[in-house]
């Protein structure tokens, strides 16, 4: 059993948790997520790890509350245990010193995007940092991020907070104002990850995103999490979770995460009849 | 008794729920024997001065020695006998294919001319064992002294849940790495409820457990830790991590909503307990006339989990013929029964999708047999223009699986075929690292259950023997050596 030990709000529907996992936590690399169950009988979901302590012997995850599992995990409590977290999961970041490093982080992807800005600049890189949100609210992590980065700027679609606009806004800024980048690293919902790519593609800037299919087993047992990468079919789970943004079939990616759209909204509904708990309502509509 | 007369008693049929009721529920389909009935069924057994049933057992149970104990009542001594060799009767005699191993050479089945009427030793088996399930009667062997060895066993399947249950018995520390949430591998994510409980496996791992076996739930060895340093940390390493890589068709389609490996459907059904959604929070994909692509035992698990799963029609779709099914006849005959179908000679050649993404139908070529190829059976070879269109809206593919690359990807030490499979001595199971063994679908790609615990019975024997000796080198030698004395 995995303990929570520590447990913050960061935003409408963002939790951050810290929990117990020693043997997790010890040989973990920046890029690698874990699978994690939080009853029994639950279903088993991946979260890019955030952080680590290894002297605490525990990971750090960020999560936002989208459906029953993650809902029902944000109801829990520092002490409370869950039974399962699988880790650490997938390839590890190449981090290298490549000279110049655009980072782009959208809303949660903002998470697993900072301790990789991080280890490119303590690496040697030059690392800009371009973070977006809906919403002022919505944004999270930006004091880390802004000690990662040697420059950061903020979007949001809203203006509540820095620019208004898209993230790929503040990249063609960038761009416009005769910045070059040898490697951009783009983590975020699907179809900004999408934008960010035909963007960079367009500007020849190498990019690396990395993906968040279904996935059941986390270890390439059942295939659930395959992508479209070029001509090749890869598994996120141990063949990424990063891939070459350039080549990835970001339509066909978006297409399989609605598979299970019905089941998950009358799961969801079930447990908000059953418990009364249900999501925030997020800035901009519907989440 | 005489021989005559025994040769006259009927097989005894084995109750089963209606095939009817039983697609609405995931029930077991055989409801066992009773023990009149057992006692019945052991006396046609002719005890046989030379058994050649034992010689198709992988694990060589004393077959004529345990019924013997089953005929005359003696329940507690018959699984005494039967845990001499075998750990796990309970999950044998519920999944091994006994019709091509030790009913195929019952003495019986041959007078009859018929394997079908062979004495039926996996009913058999799985009787004693759910007795002893039953009465709770689990005996706990003498305990020993510890040999102050560690042993690591990567995989909680079939393969290492067997050396582990044959190495605590010698004294020596193991501790079995599992990557799932829970121990049994495919017996826990495979095999449905309706053929093989994990009420049962999970009772099979309590008794391990028992015995001083550990358990570590969610370590996925090459991730978790290293490799090396399992291999530093412990004096010996049975790997054992399946084939857990599901093959795709490879073509156009695949990709497309609905379209599912049978890997991932039987984990949703099967560990996931999708069947209970939304009580159980995975769901699984359910269609209305559900294509199963394939034609062994994890086809028919899939194709009789679609009816469960509320399919109006279940559809096999294998491009060769029935009689080179690999699949077990008990599988094809429970299929029939509930309504499955099979689309035989017939082959995907891609498949078509709506304007959702979702899967609508597969184009189908039709098949006709040739030459025999490299697996000895006759070849499929399509028929020029009987492609047509099959309307579906689920398609799972049960083609195969292959060895699981993580372990071997994340230690490039361990020689492994051009295939994936790990390359070991036959005898030993002993891989090309020093103090590694391997055994299982790791080694053989996707097998069977009781071939893994066979595999997993030899490197223990090995194991042992080279915890004791440090022998390395010639250990096959050695070991041979060790038997024929014990002989």
């Amino acid at each position: 059993m995995y303990e929570i030990l520590h447990k913050e709000k960061l935003g409408p529907n963002i939790f951050m948790y810290r929990l117990r996992a020693p043997d997790v936590a010890r040989y973990r690399k920046p890029g690698q997520f874990v699978i994690v169950r939080i009853i029994e009988d639950g279903e088993r979901i991946p979260i890019t790890i955030a952080d680590v302590d290894t002297l605490e012997g525990s990971v750090t995850l960020i999560v936002q509350a989208v459906g029953k599992t993650t809902l029902q995990m944000a109801q829990m409590t520092v002490g409370e245990s869950i039974p399962t977290i699988t880790g650490p999961l997938g390839e590890p970041t190449e981090i290298k010193k490549i000279g110049s490093v655009l980072c782009v982080g959208g809303g949660i992807g903002i998470a697993p995007l900072y301790p990789i800005a991080r280890a490119m600049k303590d690496i040697g890189n030059s690392v800009k940092s371009i973070i977006g949100a809906r919403s002022s609210n919505l944004l999270i992590l930006t004091d880390l991020m802004n000690e990662a980065s040697d420059d950061l700027i903020i979007t949001t679609d809203d203006g509540t907070e820095g620019r208004k606009g898209l993230v790929t806004d503040a990249i063609r800024d960038l761009v416009a104002r005769g910045e070059h980048f040898d490697q951009c690293v783009a983590m975020g919902p699907p179809i900004m990850m999408k934008f960010v790519c035909i963007l960079t593609r367009e500007l020849n800037i190498p990019t690396i995103v990395s993906l968040n299919p279904i996935m059941v087993d986390g270890t390439g047992m059942c295939g659930c999490c395959r992508v479209t990468v070029g001509d090749e079919i890869k598994f996120a789970c141990v063949d990424g979770p990063e891939f070459d943004g350039h080549k990835v079939d970001f339509d066909e990616l978006i297409t399989r995460l609605s598979t299970y759209r019905k089941e998950e909204r009358e799961s969801l509904g079930c447990y908000t009849s059953e418990t009364g708990c249900k999501l925030d309502s997020m800035p901009g509509g519907s989440s | 008794m005489n021989f005559k007369d025994r040769l006259k008693i009927q097989p005894v049929e084995m109750p089963e729920q209606d095939p009817v009721v039983r697609i609405t529920n995931v029930e077991e389909v055989p409801l066992g024997y009773t023990p009149q009935m057992a006692m019945q069924e052991a006396m046609r057994c002719l005890q046989c001065k030379t058994p050649f049933c034992i010689e198709g057992c992988p694990v060589g149970i004393d077959i004529p020695g345990f019924l013997k104990f089953i005929e005359t009542g003696d329940f507690r001594s018959a699984i005494r006998k039967m845990k001499e060799r075998n750990l796990l009767p309970a999950v044998c005699g519920r999944v091994c294919p006994q019709e091509e191993q030790c009913q195929l050479f019952c003495t019986i089945g041959k007078a009859r001319k018929n394997p079908c009427e062979s004495v039926m030793i996996g009913k058999l088996e799985r009787f004693i064992a759910d007795w002893e399930r039953k009465n709770g009667e689990f005996e706990t062997p003498p305990s020993v002294k510890p040999s102050g060895k560690r042993v690591a066993i990567v995989g909680g399947g079939p393969a290492g849940l067997t050396v582990a249950g044959d190495l605590i018995k010698f004294g020596h520390e193991v501790i079995v790495f599992e990557a799932l949430h829970k121990a049994g591998g495919v017996l826990v994510y495979g095999i449905p409820e309706f053929r093989l409980p994990k009420s049962i496996v999970q009772s099979e791992v309590d008794y391990l457990e028992s015995l001083g076996v550990i358990f570590r739930y969610n370590y996925v060895i090459g991730k978790t830790i290293p490799v090396q340093v399992i291999i530093d940390e412990y004096d010996a390493v049975f790997i054992g991590t399946g084939a857990g890589l599901p093959r795709f068709m490879r073509v156009d389609g695949e990709n497309l909503l609905g379209v599912l490996s049978a890997n991932e459907y039987l984990t949703r059904a099967n560990l996931m307990k999708a069947y209970d959604f939304p009580r159980a929070d995975t769901p699984i994909v359910k269609g209305r006339k559900v294509i199963t692509v394939g034609g062994g035992n994890v086809a028919m698990d899939c194709a009789r989990t679609a009816l469960r799963m509320g399919a109006d029609r279940s559809l096999i779709v294998y491009r060769r013929a029935e009689e080179q099914m690999p699949a077990r006849l008990e599988e094809i005959h429970h299929a029939k029964e509930e309504g499955v179908e099979f689309h035989l000679l017939q082959n995907p050649l891609r498949l078509l999708g709506d304007e959702n993404g979702w899967i609508s139908g597969a184009e189908l070529i039709k098949m006709e047999l040739g030459e025999p190829d490299s697996s000895g059976r006759r070849r499929p070879v399509p028929i020029k223009g009987s492609e047509f269109i099959e309307d579906t809206d689920a398609l799972i593919v049960a083609i195969g699986n292959s060895p699981n690359p993580l372990v071997p990807a994340s230690f490039p030490d361990l020689e492994v075929t051009r295939w994936g499979g790990i390359v070991v001595n036959e005898i030993t199971g002993q891989t090309s690292v020093q103090g590694v063994f391997a055994g299982g679908d790791i080694v053989l790609g996707a097998a069977t259950v009781i071939l893994a615990m066979g595999h997993g019975r030899r490197a223990a024997r090995a194991m042992n023997l080279y915890l004791s000796s440090g022998r390395w080198v010639d250990l096959d030698k050695a070991l041979d050596l060790c038997r024929a004395e014990v002989r």
